[in-house]
């Protein structure tokens, strides 16, 4: 805060102060010539400057600004199919999220949307530091182990989630088979509107879990070893060491490790779409499977609703993004 | 380790350049597609697996030779009607499009297909039924370049083991008895995909017709009874679970594994059967009749152009394709004209049984539905989907999914 209140002092000429410990020493001609070779110089510095910023800012424009601003601008009219032809759209307002907000889908996918990522990040998160903390004391053969949980992550989606959907299958799924050793009578995990959830859930958290490790791996390699020693001569056993010690220290690591991971479950799309496509019915629709039928799954087009939806999405994961930058200041704060 | 960076860095400019160049080549193609006046016709098909050598492509040449021009294929059109629309926006329609048959009536209605009064086609020896899905307010927006549908395949070992006669199977009631009966032998009873996409409509459609339901009163007690049969045949474990997840193709190859006493399928797959030595009947209605079909297979449709005296020979082009049997052949479909089928008979005498389906065949479109198909479609397999995985009754699913309709279409 304290450089805020200093800043103005300088001058609006933000350019000339960051450069300002040269430039008097170079300018040993006359106050006159001197302006106009210190505009001259400055004009030429804005330009290379600029020069050097405009490839990411168009970049950024075109592909992330204004794609946003369309799907903003999408929801807000009534897009349909004569619009590519004719061009024009109705303006529409709040029709579109109006719609949405009423239909019988919407809180089953709201619903779906949290038990999906919340049970999701949990589950792989829990998983990912009890097989870093695992892994973090070296054993023969542990790095081929790690290196083995690694698999899912380097598999294509489309293939992990169809091979799941097959293990999954009621009648001749290998999972079922196994139960079936135990008594335990036929699940039907992808076409039962009470197990379809679960099964894709059982499915993403297997993909999720090598992410979750390796972030917390590297972040359990930053905890300084003296700590450990010093727990150990006060004579703190494996329990307390992990929740006093380990977790604690881990806090920054384990924040954004859940912040990536929910940003990137609240979007997830093919493991679902392959496995059960939302359905049966609405049981394992989230959000982003909702966007895209109405969107392109059905019949009939529904842009405008389906991006409007997209946007209640972009809004979930923006806000959540606020809410780790403020406990980032907070933790920040008390350091 | 210096001799490797220079190659590398060769090997990096010369692909480098390649690329460019393959980009700068791939504009001038398109460029010379759109110019006008010229004896350059563009064709779309939504066919990426057959090549340049497949019978499709030279049955497209062969045309153009007989006409005097040349036809510059495309096959990356394959039916997404947002793409299609997209790009007829900046002004490149082709000269013929092939699009899937219940998408005829959405371009037509986005306005981008001529009609046979504006292009001057003549249709009146095209099969009628097969015709009226591209027909909307008595207007013809496209040809089909033929045809296929869906039978019910059977396995002749399964059913002798159980002791089923195919003749006995006539309506709902007797096909599920038949199904018990292999169950109860030791085997599967019946594959098919009821998964939630259109597949899933196009398979459910037969039996919702065949118990004389309508698609404009989704929760009938006809539609509830043709629902309840498939419902009930998942319940008591005549037909897997899978079902519900099923394509036409992963529901074919459950079925040849030879357990399955019954299949439900396209006629796209008579060869294989035949190799396999599965045989086909017409899927039964309720009333012992047959159980019109859903026809399936793409219309070649002519899109609007800016040099009107283009579609004289674009007419010619789609007369070529379906006159005859070529085209169909090529595809492997029931040809759309009685001459054209009458070719295909005198070739294969087994293919009548599919012949005689197509006739009875019905487009999904039809009943001047047009646009409406496309949300009814999507409620019909929700509610096909919500009932045979026990979510709610197919009474229930289905007055739900005329509830969705009414909502949508107002």
């Amino acid at each position: 805060m304290t450089a805020m209140h200093t800043a103005p002092r300088t001058g609006a000429g933000g350019n000339t102060t960051a450069h300002g410990g040269a430039v008097p020493a170079a300018g040993a001609a006359l106050p006159s010539e001197r302006d106009g070779g210190r505009r001259r110089q400055r004009i030429r510095q804005q330009l290379i400057a600029w020069a050097f910023i405009a490839p990411v800012a168009i970049y950024m424009v075109l592909f992330y600004a204004w794609p946003l601003i369309r799907n903003l601008d999408l929801s807000f009219r009534d897009y349909s199919l004569a619009s590519f032809i004719t061009g024009e759209a109705p303006f529409a307002g709040f029709d579109n999220y109006i719609e949405v907000f009423r239909s019988p889908t919407f809180w089953p996918a709201l619903w779906n949307t949290a038990v999906f990522t919340f049970g999701s990040i949990i589950v792989q998160f829990a998983l990912g530091l009890a097989l870093a903390v695992f892994f973090y004391r070296r054993f023969p053969l542990s790095t081929t182990l790690r290196a083995l949980f690694l698999v899912p992550w380097l598999l294509p989606l489309l293939v992990s989630a169809s091979i799941w959907a097959w293990m999954l299958n009621s009648d001749s799924g290998v999972v079922n088979a196994a139960l079936a050793v135990f008594g335990i009578p036929q699940v039907n995990w992808l076409t039962s509107p009470q197990w379809s959830m679960v099964g894709v859930l059982i499915a993403n958290i297997w993909i999720g879990i090598p992410f979750n490790l390796v972030i917390l791996y590297s972040g359990l390699q930053n905890i300084p070893s003296e700590v450990y020693e010093a727990s150990a001569l006060d004579g703190a056993n494996g329990w307390q060491t992990f929740w006093r010690i380990t977790f604690p220290m881990l806090r920054p690591v384990s924040a954004i490790t859940l912040l990536l991971g929910l940003i990137y479950t609240l979007k997830v799309f093919d493991i679902i779409w392959i496995m059960t496509r939302g359905g049966p019915g609405d049981s394992s629709t989230t959000f982003a499977i909702w966007s895209y039928r109405l969107g392109f799954g059905g019949g009939s087009p529904d842009l405008s609703p389906a991006a409007a939806v997209g946007n209640l999405l972009i809004l979930i994961a923006f806000v959540f993004g606020i809410i780790y930058i403020r406990t980032q200041r907070r933790t920040g704060d008390e350091l | 380790m210096d001799k490797n960076r220079k190659a590398r860095v060769i090997g990096a400019t010369v692909l480098s350049g390649a690329f460019v160049v393959a980009a700068l080549t791939g504009c001038s193609t398109t460029q010379s597609e759109t110019s006008s006046g010229s004896t350059e016709y563009t064709l779309w098909d939504p066919y990426p697996d057959r090549d340049a050598s497949s019978d499709w492509a030279k049955a497209i040449d062969a045309c153009a030779a007989d006409i005097g021009i040349t036809i510059e294929r495309n096959a990356g059109n394959t039916g997404d009607t947002v793409k299609d629309l997209t790009t007829a926006a900046a002004g490149k329609l082709p000269d013929i499009a092939m699009v899937d048959n219940p998408k005829v009536s959405t371009l037509a209605d986005a306005g981008l297909l001529t009609t046979t009064d504006d292009n001057g086609l003549d249709v009146s020896d095209i099969q009628e039924n097969i015709l009226t899905a591209g027909q909307i307010d008595g207007k013809t927006y496209g040809v089909p370049v033929g045809a296929n549908t869906l039978g019910l395949y059977y396995n002749p070992e399964v059913l002798d083991a159980a002791g089923v006669d195919i003749a006995s199977v006539t309506d709902g009631a007797s096909l599920t008895a038949a199904l018990e009966k292999v169950v109860a032998a030791g085997k599967k009873g019946i594959t098919f995909s009821a998964v939630g996409t259109e597949e899933g409509t196009f398979q459910f459609l037969p039996w919702f017709w065949g118990a004389g339901a309508d698609l404009t009163a989704l929760d009938s007690t006809e539609a509830t009874s043709a629902l309840t049969l498939w419902t009930d045949w998942v319940k008591n474990g005549l037909a897997p679970q899978s079902v519900l997840q099923n394509t036409q193709g992963t529901s074919w190859d459950e079925f040849k594994t030879g357990e399955f006493a019954f299949a439900e399928n396209g006629s796209w797959f008579k060869a294989d059967a035949d190799a396999a030595g599965y045989m086909s009947i017409q899927i039964p209605g309720e009333n012992g009749q047959p159980a019109p079909a859903p026809t399936g297979g793409e219309f070649i449709t002519i899109p609007i152009q800016k040099d009107t005296s283009r579609y004289a020979t674009s007419v010619k082009i789609v007369k070529c394709l379906t006159e005859g049997n070529t085209g169909a052949d090529a595809l492997g479909y029931v040809a759309p004209t009685a001459a054209g089928q009458e070719a295909q008979l005198a070739a294969d005498p087994s293919l009548q049984g599919w012949v005689t389906a197509v006739g009875d065949a019905k487009p999904r479109t039809a009943d001047n539905l047009g646009i409406k198909y496309g949300t009814i479609s999507e409620q019909l397999y929700t509610a096909v989907q919500n009932a045979l995985s026990g979510g709610s009754s197919p009474a229930d699913a289905l007055a739900a999914a005329q509830q969705a309709v009414d909502a949508k279409l107002g």
